[in-house]
């Protein structure tokens, strides 16, 4: 089956082209079918090869050659597909989720007169995230790191009469562009240290090279400003909350199955050649330490029910780098794993609110909707749960381990990432009892509207909770089983840096920290919510509700200077300098040109006579130029 | 006959010709000049030809009395075509395309 395992982006990029070539002529009912249907049989492919993957007799990687992409001179980029634990995995969850979310779709979008064009985009989405994960080398793996920032754009700003929205779509892809170029440069150092872009030429090269850790360092840290743009670390996170702007299954396609999990997997990919960069590592665990807080600070302020969600996801990425800062990259990808489902949970169960409200963000105007939509508020409960890092629940066994592995490598670390935890717990619970408890604070017409879900809704959400559940049982920590099995799966495609070992004790004890913490927050939580009374916030509450004040910043530090650069430029530079200097060189030649024409007076004896002068002069000329 | 007769005899006709065109005002007149000059080199040619015992310059003469017809059979009806339109060949009021 592995050797088929092409067919699984063809299916998106067949869907997108059927849904994309015939956006005018296809019904609406068909798209989703066909959209759907594409991702389906992708996931069951997919299926099939991790099955391969898992079983004993799969040796390494496999690597699937299929045409020479680029040959000029010693430059040779083939096309070639990767399959290993680790790729394998991400086309799991990318297929599988991405199809819940289709089904989503079906039923969310079904009023939308733009359903053939969303379909194709998110087929195309779905197809370039395959292609960056399936890819053998990083060429391969750029294309669709430039496929999936093009389809974000067109996502976010899929509702493009809107003028916000459009803005939305392009801070993203100029934001994502900024971290590309980091990516490029990488590969470019890459490809001139090593004269090759395959990974498993590269990591053999590294592995058995000399020690070249200036230039290693260089590298790592290009790729990782590539996966900031990607993954929304700081500097370059502002675009992830702005791109609530799109239909919220993009959301969820975006912060779960897709998109920012890129960074993630990219740092994955390039493990070899991180554990021989320390500094970009230390680096890494800053900026995604930093991330966590900051975004998990703001998530507590915001009252747009997608904006909680989207700075949860920006502070839980930032959970996912620290864990790789520390070498630590199954766990990363473990929480990407266990992140996809109840974020994808969380996300889509907000579209659910929203499309029982008419459309409503705003927390402040719902309350109570628990008693109307049983469904929806049970899985996001659970989803709340797996987040907050309840036991049992996914999101724990994730955490708990980065929690864990953290206060291995430096105690201090540890204390900074439980209080995001703790922050965690505390937005996701208020935004639940906000939004699911209490009396119901919209108007009357929304009070009327409020139903449950179409089944197509449901029934991911369902599927999503379920593995918000289970899915965390593929990681159990040390103390309740010795055999880690993700961790043992996935050790034949990352290798993993030499980690300190916890004693069993400390262990039960950090968890009993956290866990009851946790608990404590959610009671924060709940008293918090109880009054629910919304006056404006004064001192730092307000600067939590702005965001720190970031876009302020950006605007004033970046856009504002280069604003007054380009009005400098072209005021000044253009207007009085290059546009007098043409406009000057026409009206000089204006006025010579009317003094020459005099020259030409029509007399036709005097044009020969010059003409016999010039004769006589050239001749004259020739004659001395002999004699001398 | 020496050589030089004939170089000063074809100098003197080109001159005539270069004058002519210059100072008649006359378009046939000009055109008549014109000719002149060509058969001023004509004669030169054939003289040298003749002075140096090689015939090639002699192709060269029939070339440009085979140009020369030509040229006069354009140039009169160009002649002929404007003397029907202004009812003159002065070529001083031939200026129109002026301004």
């Amino acid at each position: 089956m592995i050797q088929y395992s092409y067919l699984i982006p063809l299916f998106p990029l067949l869907g997108f082209l059927i849904n994309g070539l015939g956006w005018n002529k296809i019904p609406k009912s068909l798209a989703g079918v066909i959209g759907s249907t594409s991702i389906l049989a992708s996931f069951v492919i997919s299926l099939a090869v991790f099955a391969e993957v898992l079983s004993p007799s799969f040796q390494g990687p496999f690597v699937q050659h299929y045409f020479d992409f680029i040959q000029s001179g010693t430059l040779y980029i083939p096309f070639a597909f990767q399959i290993d634990a680790l790729s394998a995995s991400f086309l799991l969850i990318i297929t599988g989720i991405g199809f819940l979310i289709h089904v989503y779709s079906t039923s969310y979008m079904h009023d939308d007169e733009g359903m053939v064009k969303y379909f194709a985009y998110l087929n195309l989405f779905v197809f370039s995230m395959l292609l960056l994960v399936m890819g053998a080398n990083y060429i391969i793996m750029f294309i669709g790191w430039e496929g999936v920032g093009l389809c974000s754009y067109l996502l976010i700003g899929f509702w493009f009469k809107n003028h916000a929205y459009t803005d939305a779509a392009k801070k993203a892809f100029v934001m994502n562009r900024i971290g590309d170029l980091g990516f490029l440069v990488g590969m470019l150092l890459v490809l001139y240290h090593f004269h090759t872009l395959s990974y498993q030429e590269l990591f053999d090269t590294i592995k058995t090279g000399t020690d070249q850790t200036t230039i290693y360092t260089a590298i790592a840290i290009c790729f990782f400003i590539g996966a900031m743009g990607k993954s929304a670390q700081i500097p370059l996170y502002t675009w992830l909350p702005d791109a609530m702007a799109g239909p919220t299954p993009v959301s969820a396609l975006i912060h779960a199955a897709t998109m920012v999990t890129a960074g993630i997997y990219m740092i994955a990919r390039s493990s070899v050649l991180y554990n021989l960069a320390p500094i970009a590592l230390d680096l890494i665990t800053w900026i995604g330490l930093a991330t966590a807080l900051l975004a998990a600070s703001i998530a507590i302020k915001q009252n747009d029910i997608k904006k909680v969600l989207a700075y949860s996801t920006v502070s839980q990425l930032g959970f996912m780098f620290v864990a790789i800062g520390m070498g630590a990259y199954t766990t990363a990808v473990f929480h990407v794993i266990t992140h996809a489902f109840f974020k994808a949970l969380l996300f889509l169960g907000s579209g659910s609110v929203i499309h029982a409200m008419s459309g409503e963000q705003d927390i402040r105007f719902m309350g109570g909707l628990g008693k109307k939509m049983p469904i929806t508020k049970i899985t996001f409960l659970i989803g709340c749960l797996a987040i907050a890092g309840i036991p049992g629940f996914a999101g724990f066994f994730s955490k708990d381990e980065i929690l864990a592995h953290a206060y291995a490598h430096q105690p201090l670390l540890f204390v900074a990432l439980l209080i995001g935890a703790l922050m965690t717990a505390f937005y996701m619970f208020r935004l639940y009892f906000l939004t699911f408890t209490g009396t119901f604070r919209g108007t009357e017409h929304q009070a009327r509207h409020l139903h449950e879900s179409p089944k197509a809704m449901t029934l991911p959400l369902m599927v999503l909770a379920l593995f918000s559940i289970i899915g965390g049982y593929i990681g159990l920590p040390k103390v309740i089983s010795e055999k880690h099995w993700l961790h043992d799966f996935l050790s034949t495609a990352v290798t993993e840096k030499e980690l300190h070992e916890l004693s069993h004790t400390t262990e039960w004890l950090l968890m009993g920290v956290s866990v009851g913490l946790v608990l404590v927050m959610i009671a924060l939580a709940y008293k918090a919510t109880q009054k629910a009374q919304f006056t404006a916030a004064k001192g730092f509450g307000k600067i939590l509700e702005n965001k720190w004040y970031v876009d302020e910043l950006y605007q004033a530090v970046i856009l504002t200077p280069l604003h007054h650069l380009g009005i400098f430029l072209q005021q000044i530079i253009e207007k009085s300098g290059i546009d007098a200097f043409v406009n000057n060189v026409g009206t000089s030649i204006h006025w010579l040109s009317a003094r020459v024409r005099l020259l030409q007076s029509g007399i036709v004896g005097s044009y020969i006579f010059v003409m016999v002068l010039g004769i006589i002069l050239l001749l004259s000329i020739g004659f001395l130029s002999t004699i001398l | 006959m020496p050589i030089q007769y004939y170089i000063f005899l074809s100098l003197a006709l080109f001159s005539i010709g270069v004058m002519g065109t210059m100072m008649r005002r006359n378009a046939i007149i000009i055109f008549m000049c014109i000719e002149l000059m060509l058969n001023a080199v004509n004669l030169l040619m054939v003289a040298f030809s003749n002075y140096w015992e090689n015939s090639n310059a002699q192709i060269f003469v029939f070339f440009i009395m085979v140009v020369a017809a030509a040229e006069v059979a354009v140039g009169l009806a160009i002649i002929t075509l404007v003397y029907r339109k202004v009812n003159s060949v002065d070529i001083n009021i031939l200026n129109r395309l002026k301004n």
